[in-house]
Order: structure tokens, then sequence, then C-alpha cells
């Protein structure tokens, strides 16, 4: 690590005082940035440790849920409501890391985590322009089996990590930023960015906009709600593809649905164009698989990770099928 | 008026936070203080050798900053039980074979200990079929998911999930 100063925020206002508009980092648990700190790929010259702003989680006078940002990912999975009404969010949360890194890891920082591609990670030996922008990326001519299929451009093959924010994304959560220009709301589905041209650049957020909270609106059909996650071990390991969905029957047709996907791009992806083919028709094994194809149709695979695209289908007309159960 | 707490309490010692914040959690304990019951194995938080707890919460050492740490209470291997005795889950994993080289061993009991309080107060896990539960069964397959951010590179799996297991059906009696 190179060295940097640290001061601890009492509050968000406080928090993005101290930040400024300077290289400077919010810390949360710590469980990324650590990592990303010891091997000098962040190298910021001061930290502000946000664990101390709002570790609630309260109900919205519209039904829904304000998550505050230090909340940690233990206490979002344990909370009542979210157990109840989001299961999805509980599900894809308990997907994800350890005991130990889900008891340090909070809302905020599982958010801004960042890419766990290999090369990205190997500052000696690699090229990355996630890391060092213009340099290349050998993660294209490499070992790619883990990397993006839709979204992805010729400089950042890169995957998005968290399973949590995939569960954010088909709930259609919205997260609330402060900066030194006053607050604001962006959907989750639009805070990160596709790589293009500029992989280092991953988040809408200005230098020095701070995530304060995650709200999760009312939505029914999130009580029948599930995620699941396909790795290479039985836990403890990040997503090949995941599945984050949410499905209301009405009568053998599809009422409501949401569908987003993890491991497959740069950013939690939501599947807009399988739940646009869904809405309003059949409920049948069928139709699922007709919805999860649409989707992969634009997918654009690399030597190594064509797998993803059947895997991705397959995944999520079980999650689909499972949820429809003896409705379908 | 609260005074404002400036140390970290480490076994019920109170100690000051390193002058660089650099210093993770982990090697306070172990370069500082002294205290090399908890393990550096990967020092990335993949391996859990370093779990310690923190007010009563299991974390690895290894991705926490010390200074993070100010006015927490943290518990190590050497905290767990008194000076002369065994912590019934130290006992068990003697019982039970639960490690060969015994280097994970710390980090295991630890993580173990920081477990039980989890299912205790009815915190699902992956494989928890129903979240709405508020108890959960410490099943096989709920202890083997819950304690796999702890690796054991001897193989000593089963013993150690042997161990645990009934450490927490004898608290449960």
């Amino acid at each position: 690590m190179i060295p940097f100063t640290y001061t601890r925020a009492g509050d968000a206002a406080e928090a993005v005082r101290l930040a400024g508009r300077g290289d400077v980092k919010y810390i949360g648990g710590g469980t990324n940035l650590v990592d990303l700190l010891r091997e000098t790929i962040e190298r910021p010259a001061a930290l502000v440790d946000v664990t101390g702003l709002s570790s609630a989680i309260e109900p919205r006078g519209n039904g829904g849920l304000l998550i505050g940002a230090a909340v940690r990912n233990t206490a979002l999975a344990e909370h009542r409501d979210v157990r109840t009404r989001y299961p999805v969010l509980a599900r894809a949360v308990l997907a994800g890391a350890s005991g130990q890194i889900r008891n340090m890891a909070t809302v905020g920082g599982n958010i801004l985590q960042r890419t766990r591609c290999a090369y990205f990670y190997d500052t000696e030996g690699s090229r990355c322009n996630k890391r060092s922008p213009g340099q290349g990326c050998d993660a294209i001519d490499g070992f790619n089996r883990t990397h993006a299929i839709l979204g992805a451009s010729s400089s950042c093959v890169a995957t998005h990590p968290s399973d949590m924010c995939v569960a954010l994304a088909a709930l259609g959560a919205t997260v609330h930023l402060e900066g030194a220009d006053g607050a604001r709301t962006v959907p989750l589905t639009d805070l990160h960015r596709l790589p293009a041209d500029h992989p280092e650049i991953e988040t809408v957020l200005e230098p020095g906009e701070l995530i304060t909270a995650v709200e999760l609106p009312p939505l029914a059909a999130a009580a029948r709600s599930t995620y699941r996650k396909v790795r290479d071990r039985a836990s403890y390991a990040f997503a090949l593809v995941s599945v984050a969905a949410a499905l209301e029957v009405d009568n053998g047709r599809v009422k409501e649905v949401r569908l987003a996907l993890g491991g497959v791009a740069h950013k939690p992806w939501r599947a807009w164009a399988a739940e646009t083919a869904l809405r309003d028709g059949p409920a049948t094994t069928r139709a699922f698989r007709a919805a999860a194809q649409a989707e992969l149709a634009a997918a654009n695979p690399l030597p190594d990770n064509g797998f993803k695209i059947e895997l991705a289908i397959r995944t999520i007309t079980a999650v689909l099928g499972e949820l429809a159960g003896s409705d379908a | 008026m609260v005074t404002k707490d400036f140390s970290i309490r480490i076994n019920g010692t109170a100690v000051g936070p390193p002058a660089d914040p650099r210093v993770s959690l982990l090697d306070l304990l172990r370069e500082t203080l002294q205290l090399h019951g908890t393990k550096k194995g990967c020092d990335q938080g993949a391996c859990g050798a370093c779990t310690v707890l923190a007010d009563g919460e299991r974390i690895v050492s290894c991705l926490a900053l010390a200074v993070q740490y100010v006015g927490r209470n943290v518990v190590t291997i050497e905290g767990l039980a008194g000076d002369d005795e065994l912590h019934p889950l130290q006992r068990a994993f003697i019982e039970h074979d639960g490690f060969q080289c015994g280097y994970c061993t710390p980090g295991q009991i630890c993580s173990a200990v920081g477990m039980a309080a989890e299912a205790r107060r009815g915190v699902p896990s992956h494989v928890t079929p129903d979240l709405t539960v508020g108890e959960v069964e410490l099943t096989h397959d709920e202890l083997r998911e819950r304690m796999s951010g702890n690796l054991c590179r001897c193989g000593a799996h089963n013993g150690i999930v042997a161990a645990i297991a009934e450490t927490c059906a004898g608290e449960r009696k």
C-alpha cells in the first residue's frame, strides 16, 4: 500500500465535505478496497471511513424500504422485511462471499466493488485497460471463461462481481447519492456503465459523490422471487451465471416479471428484452425459454465462455419454472 | 457526557490504534501485540485463517484496517477461554481430530463461535430452505455452507464439522 491519511466521517454531509473532489476513496467494510490498496491498484491520498453512516433499514411511506449505505450484508439478509417481501435480495446476498465477509461488507461498498478479473489484479504481468487506460486487455486473448458475454467491448470484457446488485437491478432499486453539488437519485440499472472505450469509468458517480442509501420500491411480485447462482464451487465463489427473478402469474398468464443476470456483463444485467417477451404472455416452460433466448440473442461470446449463453438460457428457464410452480 | 474511546479492546485490554492507517488488524495482532494465534494464510480474505470476533461477529482480520476497529471489542483465539481453560469448541476439535497441521484451527474455531451466534439469532444461509423461519437447524449442509469461508488444506473438514456440530447441539440442550 502507498501511504494515505484516514478520517472517520460522522455522517454523509461530513463525509462529502471531507472528500471534496480530491484523490479520496470512501471505505466501508474494506473487503474489496483493502485488497486493492495492497495491490496498489487503488492509490488514493486519503480514505474517508463511511461505516458511521446510516445502517438503518426503514419502511417508506409508499410501502418500499430504505436501506442505509452502511448496512452490513448480513444485516440486510437477516432483516425480516427483506426476507419476507424481497426474498430475492436476501438470497442474492447469502449467495455471495463468506460469513465473515458478509459481516464486514456494506451495501454501499458492495455496489462499488470492482471486477475480480484476474488480469485486472495481475499488476506485474498483465495488461489491463481498466487498471491502466490505453494499455490493452490481456483477457480478450487470454483465459476468459469467466468473462462477459453481454455488453462488453474491445477494450474490456470484465464482469461485475456483485450478487446483491443483480437482485437490486431486478427489483428496480434506486440509489441515493450525495455530493458536493447536492443530493440526487439514480436507478441502480443506470448506476454502472458498460465498458465501451473507458472501462476505468465504472459508474455515473461524480468525483467525491457518495452512496447514502438504496431504496426498494413496493413490488407485490417480489414476494415470489428468488436468486440462483451457478458457480464452479458449491459455496464461496463468484458466479459464472446468476439469475434474479420475481414472477407473478394470474390464471396461467404472466402478470408481472422481473429478471436480471449476474456474471455475464460489466454491470448487473437487467433482462428487459426477456421481461417484455414474457409480460402478459403464457407462463409456460416454452415461453420462459423463448424469452431467455431473446435476451441472449445479443450475446457475443469469447473463445472460452460460449457455454455461458446456454447456461444463462437454462438457468432463466429453470428459475422462472420454479417460481411459476403449479401455476405454469 | 460520553467520553470518546480512541482505543481498540483486544481480549479485554485497551490497545491504541496504529499510527499508520495501512496496518491491518491481523498485523496489529501478530506483529505489534505478539498474539500469534491468529494466522496469516492468504492475506486476501479467501482462506479464513485470520478470523477473529469483533463485537461477537466473525470477520477476516486481514481485510480489516485496524484503525476502523477503534471503539470495537475484538476477541482472538487467545481470548476465547480463561487462562487455564479450553473453550468447548477447542475441546471438541481435539476430541474429533478437527485438525492436522493446525494452521487453520484458530480461524476455524473463532469462525464457528460467530457462526453459532448467527444461527441462534436466525440468520439464514444460502442453503436454508425457508427464509422465514426464526431459528435455523444446523444440519451438516448448513454447517458446511456457513463454514465455507474457512479452508483446511489438510482436509480435516469432516472432523471440523463433527466438532462444531457436537458443540452446537450441546449448547441447545
